[in-house]
């Protein structure tokens, strides 16, 4: 793939999207290929070539008030542990005329009513976004025995409570496995050496597992998850999410919708805040729809939706199935002092949750 | 400066006529770490980065190199940059490189910074565990130091050097975090055991917090939230890319903010660290950005100023390999007011004084609505009093209107120097602001 090809497609759909009514049109990919080799004085000798891979694009419309953006396939783009046949699967071309036509109906639309409790179907991009910030960073060990206590914080989990405790309903399953080809998060062995392996974080509910390494799983008493990475030979490697995301359910989107009589669907993150211990988070997505009597209605600007991770886990009541498994790729997580980039994988699907309070306002 | 220079003849014999700008840097840090009241992470390296930018027939490309200076790898890096630019259209908003132009002397250069070895941290941590009483400790010591050589192809040639070094850390109850945290130029000024201390009686006087009901509420800020304010003031409001996207809220001349606030960007003050040119070689002079409550100037990179027309001139914001970023104010200063800590508090009717915010994301850049949490320790005030801990809160509020003519009550006379969270330090005191939402606890 020539550069120029390359910065073509980048420049195409800007064009695209600034002729399609967007004030702003962004575009961007970027390409890693990592060689690295790792020697421990246990014997390990381990070289391993990872490419990585993807693009991103946005279309922002300003108004007199506020600005609205759209971005495909996400907020941070689509990446994996892929070539450049993951962008052109996106369809950057195909889809940039909807995002622009999108930020500028969002302008008009109508703003997410403010409700205390209903109920919010999140599509899969946004869902990705939900693991990595309330199951992902909580179930961090070096977070829970309280190496980040004074950044980026603790957790509400309690090692004592491993095994027992419920982290949400009974069709919540979360794994974490570096070994699924193609997403952002695989590889075959961690910064530490111990092969990549799936491990179970949260089964039917219950939360069974820690994204640990050598030195802290030895601290808990458990086998090393091997879930240790640094973003560069000159940064101390530590635990970073591998590919933490949902298994799929038996239920589609259009099924969830056809369910709901009165609720909000929700896509494309916007926004995210959560607090130290990854327990009160707000989220905000660039996109809504009211639902009613099981039919998608009218759009809705800056919706937003706010909860306690184990209440919202426990409230999900429908969950994707496996042809809207996507396994979403995350390029930028930030953790650690000095400040460490990692790249994660989140497969997620679009889940249904009751009772959740949205549209918050100041 | 010869890296500079080399880099430059080098882009020169590959491309004669081609503009090129460039800056190394030459970068200490060392960084130690410590929680559960133990040192668990000591980090310590140099660094070389190269940023080269050219201009080839109007056509624009950039390319870093971290790593040894040779020939072969300042080839290399001068190959890529002048590729890159071969398969790219023409740049039509492409301001050229900077003219020469007199770099203003300014030195926040501590040479004891520059040395510190792991045991000049190591014995701050020490202070600030064994002053926190028993109490478990977590945070960080850092040092950093920075020799800048940047030069172009028009002439303009500067070199400049910073210190700084960053001290913040927690002592933690049951129930209950209390932070403090110092900042400087020399590392000779931080005091751990009066970091500790501090950070142990907030901890201690938070530990039996209590809920209170979220709404709006007066605020005493301290100088961390002040700082993430103005940075969010800085970044979505006065860039000059904000500005030209049409996402920006300010209005040059217009009286958006409490008469009480005059913010400017000012690397040259004495209390501020980095060096006085950006990553394009322009001088960074001291920018009004809000003048007694009138928003005055926006901030501008080359290219956002060629763009803005009208004789706007770079004001010296280019962030080095963040071009898209726009015009970004790294020495933020914020005006003493001529209120003690004591009297601030008096002030208040009924409100909240908040240590630290956490997690905060803007909502919609125009309107500046941003969400975030309380943290490490919020108490109620009452008629002047401290009556009770409260835990924390999350927030939603927009950061124009919480300095909005009429909000702000009060300015502290006392200044302390914080990290902004994007790429520089703020000089900022607390304040007292009128109203602030709460839209709910933390939990939930």
């Amino acid at each position: 793939m020539s550069l120029a090809e390359k910065g073509d497609l980048l420049e195409g759909v800007t064009r695209v999207i600034r002729e399609a009514g967007a004030d702003v049109a962004e575009a961007s990919s970027r390409i890693w290929e990592t060689h690295k080799v790792f020697a421990s004085s246990e014997g390990s000798r381990i070289e391993q070539t990872i490419t990585e891979c993807g693009a991103a694009m946005s279309a922002t419309a300003n108004g007199d008030r506020e600005t609205q953006r759209r971005s495909y396939p996400g907020i941070r783009g689509q990446y994996g542990t892929r070539g450049w046949e993951l962008v052109r699967e996106l369809d950057l071309p195909g889809n940039a005329p909807r995002i622009a036509a999108e930020a500028r109906a969002l302008l008009s639309a109508d703003g997410c009513p403010s409700l205390d409790a209903t109920d919010l179907i999140l599509g899969s991009e946004q869902m990705a976004l939900q693991i990595h910030e309330s199951v992902g960073h909580a179930t961090e060990l070096d977070r829970i025995l309280g190496w980040e206590a004074s950044f980026a914080g603790t957790s509400w989990l309690e090692l004592a409570q491993l095994g027992t405790l419920r982290f949400g309903s009974d069709l919540m399953t979360i794994t974490a496995d570096a070994t699924l080809p193609g997403a952002l998060g695989s590889f075959g062995f961690d910064d530490e050496g111990t092969p990549a392996h799936p491990v179970d974080i949260v089964r039917n509910g219950i939360w069974t597992g820690v994204l640990s390494g050598r030195d802290s799983a030895a601290m808990a008493g458990l086998e090393s998850g091997g879930a240790v990475r640094a973003d560069g030979f000159d940064r101390i490697p530590m635990v970073r999410m591998t590919n933490v995301g949902l298994l799929p359910g038996t239920d589609s989107l259009d099924a969830m919708i056809a369910a709901t009589d009165d609720g909000i669907l929700m896509d494309t993150n916007r926004s995210w805040s959560i607090d130290d211990k990854r327990l009160n988070f707000q989220f905000g997505c660039e996109i809504g729809w009211e639902i009613k009597g099981g039919k998608r209605g009218r759009m809705l600007r800056n919706p937003t939706y706010t909860g306690i991770s184990p209440r919202f886990w426990g409230s999900m009541d429908m969950l994707g199935n496996r042809d809207e498994w996507t396994f979403w790729g995350t390029p930028n997580c930030g953790k650690g002092q000095p400040m460490q980039i990692g790249h994660t994988g989140h497969p997620a699907v679009p889940a249904r949750f009751r009772g959740i309070r949205v549209g918050v306002r100041g | 400066m010869a890296a500079a220079e080399r880099v430059l003849v080098l882009v020169a014999r590959a491309s004669a006529g081609a503009q090129a700008e460039v800056s190394v840097r030459l970068g200490r840090e060392a960084l130690t770490r410590f929680a559960n009241s133990r040192i668990h992470q000591n980090v310590d390296g140099e660094s070389s980065h190269v940023s080269l930018r050219v201009a080839e027939d109007g056509r624009v490309a950039s390319a870093s190199l971290d790593g040894p200076l040779t020939d072969e790898t300042l080839g290399r890096l001068v190959d890529d940059a002048l590729a890159s630019a071969r398969v790219r259209p023409v740049d039509p908003d492409w301001p050229g490189v900077a003219a020469p132009a007199v770099i203003e002397a300014v030195d926040h250069w501590d040479e004891e910074t520059a040395a510190a070895a792991p045991g000049d941290r190591a014995h701050r941590v020490a202070d600030f565990v064994r002053a926190a009483g028993g109490l478990e400790a977590a945070g960080y010591c850092s040092t950093e130091s920075v020799v800048l050589a940047f030069a172009n192809s028009a002439g303009q040639a500067a070199v400049g050097r910073a210190t700084s070094a960053d001290m913040d850390g927690i002592a933690r109850t049951a129930t209950s975090d209390g932070a403090a945290r110092a900042a400087s130029v020399r590392l000779a000024d931080l005091d751990g055991g009066a970091l500790g201390e501090r950070a142990a009686t907030k901890a201690r006087t938070t530990a039996d917090a209590t809920d209170i009901e979220p709404g709006r509420y007066e605020v005493i800020l301290e100088p961390q939230p002040v700082a993430d304010v103005l940075s969010f003031l800085g970044i979505y409001g006065f860039n000059g890319r904000a500005v030209a996207d049409g996402s920006s809220f300010a209005r040059v001349g217009e009286a958006q903010f409490d008469a009480r606030i005059t913010l400017r960007d000012d690397v040259t003050d004495p209390g501020q660290t980095g060096v006085a040119f950006d990553a394009e070689g322009t001088p960074r002079r001291p920018q009004d950005l809000v003048r007694a409550g009138v928003t005055s100037t926006i901030i501008h990179t080359r290219r956002t100023a060629a763009r803005a027309g009208s004789g706007a001139e770079s004001t010296g914001n280019a962030l080095t390999g963040v071009w898209v970023a726009g015009a970004v104010p790294t020495a933020l200063v914020l005006a003493a007011g001529d209120q003690d800590d004591d009297a601030l508090l008096a002030g208040v009717g009924r409100g909240l004084l908040v240590t630290d915010f956490f997690y905060t994301r803007v909502l919609d850049p125009r309107t500046q609505v941003v969400t975030g949490l309380t943290r490490n320790g919020v108490w109620l005030v009452e008629d002047g009093r401290v009556v009770r801990a409260v835990r924390n809160l999350r927030f939603t509020q927009s950061y124009l209107e919480a300095l909005a003519p009429g909000n702000v009550r009060g300015v502290g006379a006392r200044r302390s120097l914080v990290g902004d969270g994007w790429a520089g330090h703020a000089l900022v005191p607390s304040l007292h602001l009128g109203a602030w939402s709460f839209t709910g606890g933390a939990r939930g």
